[in-house]
């Protein structure tokens, strides 16, 4: 090991340096695997967070690794390169992150603002919850169903995303309430039934944890 | 009409592609194949293993949703590894000619292999049915004129 380090560059060595203090790691649940039982197995979750959620965070780390050395060497092909591996594993941080704060055994109701603005925006929560849940189902492929907000036009506005790509990347929409639609986050329970999986999603729902990032981003 | 196209693509896709893909396994199949498409890929990949490699690899590096497959160019009279993105059909995508497929959408492993794509796709060796990957390829050089 210390023969390796020798041998880099003082500049790769910093590159190395920074990318080791900013290693990404895989977040705490905020209750155990079986705290969303029945509506999301213990199964799953054990899977989903541990297994799925660490890959995207190991192979970020790995992607963001080369990434810094590609920039210390200004091997700027390379660094092309690494886009759609930085997209696809900062992405699926970045939401798994979101998603397992968005989920709670005892998520509350929305606030009184956030309440209003879904009545403003859709009609009623009930209409909202249709909305998100239709699109949602409808996904083709892998990806997630979104509530978010436009901060531009200050509306709620329901998204999707295929894949990992991250909603405030992709769309500019700040993510408020997040559906993971990839078969992995309910088949072993729902089997290819995805529309009771995401109708039943709505018992666990976050209102405490969707209220806040709606006002943090409405400031 | 044009909101319908999606759903054509994608429902049509999957049709296409399960179709194929029921037929490209059998009980008793798996093992090193023979005959002509044998030759091809020998030919293209250096050995049966190299093509197992890269087809492998392909699969499981699929990012969500999609098939990896062994497709049959008629332009170079060659065989050729390739993926498509959820139920996106081979030729439409890349031009090739479907020849074997494998399914990586999770739902046609997840039950019994979990989060483990490699194992699957190393499993899915052991049912190949190369009479009917033959049978495809033969097809496929007789449509392209060889």
């Amino acid at each position: 090991m210390l023969a390796v380090r020798v041998l880099l560059s003082a500049r790769g060595l910093a590159a190395a340096s920074v990318v080791r203090c900013q290693k990404h790691t895989l977040p705490d649940l905020p209750y155990d695997y079986n705290a969303l039982e029945p509506v999301i197995s213990t199964d799953i979750m054990k899977l989903h967070h541990s297994k799925h959620h660490q890959t995207y965070v190991n192979n970020l780390n790995v992607a963001e690794e080369k990434l810094a050395e590609a920039h210390a060497k200004g091997d700027v092909s390379t660094v092309i390169s690494l886009a759609p591996a930085l997209r696809f594993n900062g992405g699926g941080h970045i939401n798994h992150t979101i998603f397992w704060q968005n989920l709670s055994p005892d998520g509350g109701e929305p606030s009184g603002d956030l309440m209003a603005a879904i009545n403003r925006d859709f009609g009623s929560l009930d209409n909202m919850k249709s909305q998100l849940s239709a699109a949602t189902v409808a996904v083709q492929g892998s990806g997630w169903g979104w509530l978010g907000l436009n901060k531009q036009k200050g509306v709620l506005q329901i998204a999707t995303c295929p894949n990992q790509d991250p909603l405030e990347a992709t769309t500019g929409l700040v993510p408020l309430f997040g559906i993971d639609v990839w078969e992995h986050a309910y088949y072993l329970q729902y089997k290819n039934v995805r529309p009771d999986y995401v109708n039943a999603i709505w018992k666990v729902a976050n209102w405490k944890d969707i209220s806040a990032r709606f006002a943090a981003a409405s400031k | 009409m044009n909101a319908l196209l999606p759903a054509i693509k994608f429902n049509g896709g999957g049709h296409l592609n399960h179709t194929i893909f029921w037929t490209n396994m059998a009980p008793n199949g798996g093992g090193e194949p023979s005959g002509p498409v044998a030759d091809a890929i020998n030919k293209e990949f250096g050995s049966f293993q190299a093509f197992k490699d890269r087809f492998s690899a392909a699969s499981v590096g699929v990012k969500g949703s999609g098939w990896g497959w062994l497709g049959y160019c008629p332009k170079g009279d060659k065989v050729a590894v390739a993926t498509c993105q959820n139920q996106d059909p081979l030729e439409l995508t890349h031009g090739l000619v479907p020849l074997l497929g494998l399914d990586v959408w999770e739902h046609a492993y997840y039950l019994q292999y979990k989060n483990l794509r490699a194992d699957y796709v190393k499993a899915f060796f052991n049912v190949i049915n190369w009479a009917n990957v033959n049978e495809r390829y033969e097809n496929a050089r007789k449509a392209a004129g060889h």
